[in-house]
């Protein structure tokens, strides 16, 4: 008897026919949409069975099934989502809705630099020499999801930032899901590519509009040439019905710097693969997140620093607070091959349990091939400090804010390398209100 | 001119295993090949009686059913299991009363470890239940021991003599279908070592096995059960070198220690099997599944020494069950060559205000890997659980690999658990300090990696320490004073 589980991975299998109606068959890429989709078929979806995939299953959500082709033409109003924006700031935007581009509610630019939708730079001759050199060139054969994804690429984010440039404003790219239909399953696929010297900041949020239930495959690759400065920050706030595997791929080359933040504050099941290659010496990569979880919600983050060439920096500083049965994992992987040598990779997860009911796997590897290195990690698990509060309480403030104030403490440090103002405050708030107190100012 | 660390690092290549030779001693060894009749064999040869054979007999047809795990991150051909001999025996058992009528050639082997049992008894009051080659031959201090109601002797000894305990508690720690390796044991164990404290008994020496693989081709499956009954105290010490020998050999041992309330058990390790030549050639295997299980207030300590065997699969855990109860681990791992060691501890908290400690240190050079692998896993009803883990690793030159793998599990939110792991080499500019005040560098690498190791040495019983250093010494001579 077939199990639900293979009928979607089946169904995947099937309409991938009835995709490829859609789609320029001619375009050299289609050779990769090909390839992956054999790749899915061989690999299936991981299991719990999966060393990396240990602590999530991902068995209830692929048991189900769902829409592959949500419908086009799906008006929303500004109003309606102008609160997902960050305020105040007329930046790019890249807008889908149900997976569709959003013309209206966007801002794309090919003044000077592009940002734009895949699809487009897919279409147009004059991306093809870079689409040649850069698409699916980081993501490795062996993940399933990303395989999943790269048979199923069409439209996504499309941010291509010249030599020397840098735009002024961040970008944002934002993934709305209406609930027009429910059950749906999106996969959007960006590729961000900074040119030498170059610099850019980039907002990723994936909204609900409605509690359906949308399953999001993203895949994100993120190429940093020479010299070139990226900040990235995901935002994951979404409602309960929703769950996210996200799956970035940053490759850097020398002198570059790439820095992702990742603020995982909602969302049922979340699943970050977060990777990063080197390509050559003198990389700095900063991997920071904060995770807040409560009500069953489910976050693993997953990441790998391939430390590839000598002479690279990795820096990865994780917070989890967790409360009424949610559960956080932490999966850190840092690889340093046998030439990287004077490598300074480090590693911290630290968390605190609100209640029994919680629950943190962590799980900080370090797999070193180089005997010239500085690699340590470290992980915690326990409570706020019982001195702290106390003290706190005697100068009058209440235990709720209090416990509030020292929770902030706790995810400060990974706050402060927010560069964008408007972006921390934001996130500020974020943290309050999910602490559910109002301090009256901004920390 | 001092040593410099190139020069240090061809020493250690060059360096052949000192232990290595080969006494002839009359064995009984049985053909080789597994299959029920085998341990039918074993069962009867021991004159088991039917409990303890139906028992290998589950345990045989479970293995059966089960596949050998490769989640390991270790790299080794397979060992075919139909290719060894899973009974092998000195042929006569010597009636020992006094020291001579010990087989002289099992002297001399004394002899060459340095360690002779004659100055073992006389000099550091440890009494010894020697095992050659699965069978133990020598047992010393039993009349002392006995004295105080002390039972510690060959488990088929005990089968014999104390069945109902035995029965009690084997396989209450390890189960028959734990896992690949200890249902493996659990069909064809040759023999091991017993031990159990009586309630109050605070055992006034060290007790010591010393282990030995002798024959060609004979993989040895050791089974040892230490029981503390309560408010008992015992400290035990495990010992190993191997002669050197080109196949592949096999050991799959299982260790159970069960403290019952208020009780302490401290297990101490030094394991020094023929780690195969400097081209990766031989070897044993040692694939080892070692467990306590802690009642209310008592505490389980293991230390460990790991210098020998080409590939060492090995966990020493503590399942802390009663309040209040204290799991400890404390390792020293050394690679060299082509060595592979994936080594830790699970320590698994199920009772209110238990603590853990695991301290791990691992020292890898030459084309070696050396993997720390851990679980720390907090209940939900384990109220104020503490754990610390350290685990360092030490690398020296630059085709060696350490890796860490810690689990970190936890339920509860009053638990307090702290991991670090930090990997570096010795520094530069630490052995230019000691240089300057006139320190040659090879004194200096001795001096660091005695500092490094320190804190697990220390936790070793004086009369294992000095073998101690005589390991490490051989895993990286000259670089240890």
């Amino acid at each position: 008897m077939r199990s639900h589980n293979m009928n979607f991975q089946e169904k995947l299998l099937d309409s991938f026919i009835a995709f490829e109606q859609d789609i320029d068959l001619l375009n050299p890429i289609h050779k990769y949409r090909k390839d992956a989709l054999k790749r899915f078929e061989d690999l299936g979806f991981p299991s719990k069975k999966d060393e990396s995939w240990k602590y999530t299953s991902l068995k209830p959500l692929v048991q189900k099934d769902y829409n592959l082709y949500p419908k086009s033409n799906i008006h929303i109003e500004l109003k309606d989502v102008k609160k997902y924006f960050l305020n105040d700031i007329d930046s790019f935007k890249i807008v889908f809705i149900d997976g569709v581009y959003s013309p209206f509610l966007s801002k794309t630019t090919h003044d000077g630099v592009d940002i734009c939708v895949l699809s487009a730079a897919l279409s147009k001759d004059k991306y093809k020499k870079r689409i040649k050199k850069y698409f699916n060139k980081v993501v490795p054969s062996s993940e399933s999801l990303a395989s999943l994804n790269t048979s199923y690429t069409k439209e996504g984010a499309y941010v291509y930032i010249p030599e020397s440039i840098s735009p002024e404003d961040p970008v944002q790219i934002m993934h709305f899901s209406t609930g027009n239909q429910n059950s749906i399953w999106l996969q959007p696929r960006n590729l961000i590519i900074a040119d030498k010297g170059s610099k850019v900041e980039i907002i990723e949020r994936h909204q609900s509009l409605k509690d359906h239930s949308v399953v999001t495959n993203s895949l994100t690759e993120i190429y940093a040439e020479k010299n070139a400065f990226i900040d990235y920050y995901k935002i994951q706030n979404d409602l309960n019905t929703s769950c996210l595997i996200d799956n970035t791929f940053i490759s850097q080359e020398r002198d570059s710097n790439v820095s992702v933040h990742t603020f995982s504050f909602g969302g049922k099941l979340t699943r970050n693969n977060l990777n990063f290659y080197h390509k050559g010496e003198n990389i700095n990569s900063t991997l920071k997140g904060i995770t807040i979880l409560e009500e069953n919600q489910h976050v693993d983050h997953n990441t790998l620093v391939y430390h590839a060439q000598p002479n690279c920096e990795s820096h990865q500083d994780y917070k989890g607070i967790f409360s009424d049965r949610s559960v956080g994992v932490f999966n850190g992987k840092i690889i340093v091959d046998k030439i990287a040598q004077k490598t300074n990779a480090f590693q911290q997860n630290n968390n605190i349990l609100i209640d029994n009911k919680s629950k943190v796997n962590t799980k900080p590897q370090l797999e070193i091939f180089a005997d010239d290195v500085k690699c340590s990690h470290g992980c915690t698990v326990g409570q706020l400090n019982k001195e702290a509060l106390f003290y706190l309480k005697t100068r009058g403030i209440p235990e709720k804010e209090a416990k509030a104030l020292l929770t902030y403490a706790f995810a400060n440090n990974v706050l402060e390398s927010v560069k964008i103002p408007n972006l921390k405050k934001r996130i500020n708030s974020l943290i309050a209100k999910k602490l559910g107190v109002n301090l009256g100012f901004d920390l | 001119m001092a040593y410099t660390e190139e020069e240090l690092k061809k020493q250690l290549e060059t360096k052949e295993y000192e232990y290595g030779f080969y006494t002839e001693i009359d064995s009984e060894t049985f053909p080789v090949g597994l299959n029920e009749e085998v341990v039918k064999a074993i069962s009867k040869k021991k004159n088991e009686p039917k409990w303890m054979t139906d028992w290998r007999l589950d345990a045989y047809s479970t293995w059966k059913s089960m596949a050998e795990p490769n989640w390991h991150n270790l790299k080794y051909a397979k060992p075919n299991f139909q290719d060894i001999s899973y009974y092998s025996a000195p042929k006569k058992k010597p009636d020992l009363k006094s020291l001579d009528e010990v087989d002289p050639e099992l002297l001399k082997t004394f002899d060459k470890l340095g360690i002779s049992l004659d100055e073992q008894k006389k000099l550091s009051g440890v009494a010894m239940d020697v095992v050659v080659d699965s069978v133990s031959v020598a047992t010393s201090f039993k009349d002392t021991l006995e004295q105080k109601g002390i039972i510690f002797c060959s488990i088929s000894e005990a089968i014999q003599n104390h069945p109902e305990l035995v029965r009690k508690y084997i396989g209450t720690v390890v189960p028959k279908k734990d896992n690949y390796y200890a249902a493996l044991n659990s069909a064809v164990f040759s023999d091991g070592s017993f031990c159990y404290i009586p309630k109050g008994v605070k055992c006034p020496m060290e007790l010591s096995t010393y282990f030995r693989i002798n024959q060609a081709g004979t993989g040895q499956f050791e089974r040892t059960l230490v029981i503390a009954d309560k408010s008992s105290y015992v400290s035990y010490l495990e010992g190993c070198t191997a002669p050197s020998r080109d196949e592949n050999q096999l050991h799959a041992a299982v260790v159970e220690l069960i403290a019952l309330d208020d009780a302490e058990i401290k297990y101490s390790t030094v394991q020094n099997w023929f780690p195969g030549d400097k081209k990766g050639k031989g070897g044993v295997y040692n694939f080892v599944t070692k467990r306590g299980v802690c009642h209310e207030r008592s505490k389980i300590s293991w230390t460990q020494v790991e210098t020998g065997s080409a590939v060492t699969w090995k966990y020493p855990s503590c399942i802390l069950k009663g309040n209040h109860s204290i799991g400890e681990f404390y390792s020293i791992a050394v690679t060299n060559n082509f060595q592979q060691a994936d080594t830790g501890t699970k320590m698994i908290h199920i009772g209110k205000n238990t603590k853990s400690t695991i301290i791990s240190k691992g020292i890898s050079a030459g084309k070696s890997q050396n993997s720390y692998r851990g679980l720390v896993q907090i209940s939900p009803l384990a109220k104020n659980a503490r754990n610390f883990s350290q685990c360092d690793s030490l690398l020296m030159g630059n085709e060696c690999g350490a890796h860490t793998f810690p689990y970190i599990e936890v339920q509860n939110k009053t638990a307090q658990i702290e991991h670090e792991a930090t990997t570096s080499k010795i520094g530069e500019d630490q052995i230019f300090y000691c240089n300057q005040r006139g320190i040659d560098t090879e004194k200096a690498i001795a001096l660091i990696v005695n500092g490094f190791s320190k804190e697990v040495l220390n936790k070793l019983p004086m009369e294992f320490a000095v073998e101690a250093q005589k390991l490490l010494e051989i895993s990286l001579e000259g670089s240890v004073g």
